[in-house]
């Protein structure tokens, strides 16, 4: 893509003796969409707070075109924020809320020659730049609706416009559609990409929502615990996770513990498999991941594995099945039906197959157990006594 | 339809004790000494003129000297934690706990000629000072007994009513719409001008209104900090019911017009909150 425009450098951020954020490194390009992907709590809206100049890191420079601006404030940042629940002025029509950016600016005196006067917009400027926001937004004829006379949807795109109007170098937008329902939430994201090649300006966009971010990214920074864990294009973090969390957070995923043969073989359940990863030592552990659509379900005997049919649910494109293999259980997601109860093969192609290191992560995720043993208990109430008991045994066990 | 029924014991006390004695004043009002129906007393209450125009005054100079006091301490509180603004609160309302005239009583003995302050300024030797350098000769300030006092009194007491409306909506806005503000270029002093002032309006207009209507009507701090040397509409009305001019009628009358100026006022007054050029109210 093209030039870096704002660069994160060893960024700290600690609330109280909470550490937020954690020696955070990161470039985002000009004309890049940008999304900071990650659950609650990861640090993701923080960052945003720091390039919009809300917060300033404990530690850690924030550049801008090259220039540190830690210490400017976020009425001198050519960026603009479009706020979670939209922030519009309730005192103020749709008018007046896109009119409001322009109404603080000042521009060079066109009347005079030495450019240094400083004179506000005119009306007729102002009137002309909402008006053609108001266009792209399709709200026209709302001028004079305070927001509460508004709808979420449209609450959401003043808010847009009231960003965009100061033709910003960047756009900085926290969790803009999570108020909104999932068709409009849909629609808006495609308008919201739309938009952004539109004006052709660098938006940085927080979600905690995946597929929001594969719809609409270039670049996807995975966080978690004020760490970034990946970052890539929208394929790169589904098909090549770097670790189990990032696995788990984007998509389905099953992860199984494995140990590396050889380049392009790969171990578990005591078998080998064919894969097309290589680079790591001989005999070293990974996680295996493998995702529920690149599971074929073939007779036991074609199978490279053969398990149980716990749970099956029906999600209109497809089932979605648990597959007991030995104890661990897998989610499949298959167009043909399977009933519970029935043995079944798995064939797996090698690209099927994604590799990871071992992390700190390995062994917390990928798991499905926990999603049929709810099942179970809301179908069999005996089990609950079992697990009891089980819970039990094992306790003795350890004294 | 249960719920509804709890509220009958109210609206029986409303009916009794409000509207009621309501009815009797606009009765009275409109009644002769002789009985019968009359407009005389609303017609002798020209003489009256002037207290009526001296009370609005004082009662306005009042409600803006608790603005100007009291919105910048709403302000500053609004933005302070949780601890300071616990504190801060319990002490604008540490007066309140303690009873109206002693209250009142206590500024007497302050601002009396041979009270404290007066007694204070003596002991620093400042009116030795200014007899020296102007060749005058005064041994105390004239403070009480005078329209400043009342004033002074009038903001004492009400002070807590204009912080606290004032602090609720300032509080209660969303930093978001303040960072808002400040993403879109705005300045400090621009945010307050531009998004604070206006979102804090209603709370001012409370404000106005919880500390104009009893200062307007108050007779307790003319009486005490004014000396009965300044008369004011609560004095007047007191005297028609319980002292020498004994004339409920007329007293009536002027509670009725004071009543009907009141509502005229606040009227006006919300009529500014609504509309979109909120700052005209200051």
């Amino acid at each position: 893509m093209s030039k870096e425009l704002i660069r994160l450098r060893e960024c700290c951020m600690a609330f109280d003796d909470e550490q937020v954020l954690n020696n955070l490194n990161l470039y985002i390009n000009d004309k890049e969409f940008l999304t900071l992907l990650g659950p609650s709590g990861c640090g993701k809206t923080t960052t945003l707070r720091i390039i919009g100049g809300f917060t300033t890191p404990t530690s850690g420079d924030v550049l801008f075109d090259g220039v540190r601006i830690n210490a400017v404030p976020p009425y001198r940042r050519q960026i603009n924020t479009v706020f979670q629940k939209y922030a519009l002025f309730p005192h103020l029509n749709v008018f007046e809320n896109i009119a409001f950016g322009l109404r603080m600016k000042k521009i060079p005196d066109p009347a005079d020659p030495s450019g240094r006067r400083m004179v506000k917009l005119s009306e007729a400027e102002i009137a002309k730049r909402v008006d053609e926001m108001l266009e792209i937004i399709s709200l026209k004829g709302f001028e004079h609706r305070r927001p509460d006379a508004l709808s979420g949807g449209q609450q959401q795109r003043v808010a847009i416009a009231r960003a965009l109007v100061n033709q910003p170098k960047v756009l900085l937008l926290d969790e803009p559609l999570g108020a909104l329902d999932l068709k409009l939430r849909k629609d808006m994201q495609i308008e919201l990409k739309k938009i952004q090649q539109q004006v052709g300006i660098t938006f940085v966009y927080v979600t905690h929502d995946q597929e929001e971010a594969l719809t609409m990214s270039d670049t996807i920074v995975v966080m978690d615990k004020g760490s970034i864990q990946q970052i890539g294009t929208p394929e790169d973090i589904y098909n090549e996770p770097k670790n189990a969390f990032v696995a788990d957070f984007i998509g389905e995923s099953n992860i199984i513990d494995g140990i590396m043969v050889a380049d392009g073989l790969v171990q578990m359940y005591g078998k080998k498999f064919q894969c097309v990863d290589s680079g790591f030592a001989p005999g070293e552990p990974v996680d295996v991941v493998i995702r529920p659509e690149d599971i074929d379900i073939v007779p036991v005997e074609q199978g490279q594995l053969s398990g149980t049919v716990t749970n099956v649910t029906f999600k209109g494109m497809q089932y979605d099945i648990i597959v007991d293999f030995r104890g661990f259980k897998w989610l499949i997601q298959t167009t043909d039906h399977s009933p519970v109860g029935a043995k079944i093969g798995v064939k797996i192609d090698p690209d099927g197959f994604h590799i990871m290191k071992k992390s700190q992560y390995s062994g917390k995720f990928g798991d499905y157990s926990s999603y049929s043993d709810e099942y179970d208990e809301l179908s069999d109430l005996d089990t609950d006594d079992e697990s009891g008991e089980d819970a039990a045994e094992d306790e003795s066990h350890e004294e | 339809m249960k719920n509804k029924w709890l509220a009958v014991p109210y609206v029986v006390w409303m009916a009794i004790f409000v509207v009621a004695p309501l009815v009797l004043v606009v009765i009275y009002a409109f009644t002769a000494r002789s009985g019968g129906f009359t407009l005389e007393n609303f017609t002798a209450m020209g003489e009256y003129a002037a207290v009526f125009g001296r009370s609005f005054f004082l009662a306005l100079i009042a409600t803006l000297v608790c603005i100007l006091l009291g919105y910048p301490l709403a302000y500053f509180l609004s933005r302070e934690g949780s601890g300071m603004r616990r504190i801060a609160t319990m002490l604008i309302m540490l007066p309140m706990w303690m009873n109206f005239l002693l209250r009142t009583y206590s500024w007497m003995s302050i601002l009396e000629n041979t009270g404290l302050l007066n007694t204070f300024f003596k002991s620093i030797g400042l009116f030795a000072l200014l007899n020296r350098t102007f060749g005058t000769n005064i041994e105390y300030f004239h403070m009480i007994n005078t329209q400043g006092a009342i004033v002074l009194g009038m903001v004492y007491n009400f002070l807590p009513f204009m912080i606290l409306p004032i602090y609720t909506v300032i509080e209660k806005i969303d930093y978001r719409i303040i960072e808002a503000a400040q993403d879109l270029g705005a300045n400090s002093r621009q945010v307050f001008r531009k998004v604070i002032f206006p979102l804090s309006l209603p709370g001012v207009l409370s404000g106005i209104t919880m500390v104009f209507v009893p200062a307007v009507s108050t007779f307790a701090i003319p009486r005490l900090l004014g000396g009965g040397m300044v008369t004011m509409l609560g004095d007047l009305i007191e005297a028609q019911f319980m002292g020498s001019a004994y004339n409920p009628y007329l007293g009536s009358a002027i509670s009725l017009v004071m009543m009907v100026i009141v509502l005229v006022c606040m009227a006006v007054m919300n009529r500014f909150g609504e509309g979109e050029e909120g700052a005209v109210v200051l």
